[in-house]
């Protein structure tokens, strides 16, 4: 590779890296001024996989010029950023869903219920069915 | 450039601060887990800019695990609280929604 060629992909390199590190901020600073669980939810997300799936792009620009294992370093940044996309979605749901079961979420700040509703007559079809 | 990583460095650091912030204040577990996953998101950008930075590829590994290892962490600790109705806080939620681990006609395919 010729070291122009180097130099531009270490900037696009470290570009995506800077991107992911401030998502990271941004995620911390939901954390901190959001209110309830869910919309700490909503921003601890964008780094987990937006932010991760950019510092993968810029580690394998990184990792470019360096020959002689290139393979398996493509190979496990794509594995790498294949778990994330899929487990944390995954963790997402199970932790909400567990939030709003238990009751750590404030009905307040909901806009809409849907699930609420769906509940409520779901327990009057059992309870119309207990009768019978 | 130089400059750049150490920019990288020293946002990485405001942003495990913060979250440890949370991770002290946070009024349930599940707040707690949350931010333990967001610190952990910056330990892999961490690491992820320390592998680009020296063009290490022998860390990368360590990332692979370290993504696995918080997805099981989350999900354990969901269940764990899942488990627990005895230390459960009672707010307006509960009149529509059972505390689930308590017998009930309403889960819906069974717990989370």
């Amino acid at each position: 590779m010729s070291d122009q060629l180097v130099t531009v992909l270490d900037w696009i390199a470290i570009l995506c890296l800077l991107a992911g590190a401030l998502l990271s901020v941004v995620a911390a600073v939901g954390l901190i001024r959001f209110p309830d669980l869910l919309s700490r939810m909503h921003t601890a997300a964008k780094p987990q996989v937006l932010g991760m799936l950019l510092v993968l792009v810029g580690i394998g620009l990184r990792l470019a010029p360096v020959e002689e294992t290139n393979v398996f370093n493509v190979g496990t940044l794509l594995l790498v950023g294949l778990f994330q996309v899929v487990t944390i979605p995954v963790a997402g749901h199970i932790a909400a869903r567990v939030g709003y079961r238990t009751g750590r979420i404030r009905e307040d700040l909901l806009v809409r219920d849907d699930l609420a509703e769906r509940l409520a007559r779901k327990r009057e079809e059992d309870s119309a069915r207990r009768a019978e | 450039m130089n400059t750049l990583w150490t920019v990288i460095a020293a946002l990485l650091a405001v942003a495990s601060l913060l979250s440890m912030v949370r991770l002290l204040l946070g009024p349930s577990i599940l707040d707690r887990a949350l931010s333990v996953d967001v610190l952990l998101a910056s330990a892999l950008v961490g690491l992820g800019a320390y592998a680009a930075l020296h063009r290490d590829p022998t860390v990368l590994p360590t990332l692979m695990v370290l993504s696995l290892v918080g997805f099981v962490a989350t999900i354990s600790i969901a269940k764990f609280v899942a488990r627990r109705p005895e230390e459960h806080v009672a707010t307006p939620t509960d009149v529509v929604h059972p505390v689930p681990g308590a017998p009930s006609a309403d889960e819906e395919g069974g717990r989370p």
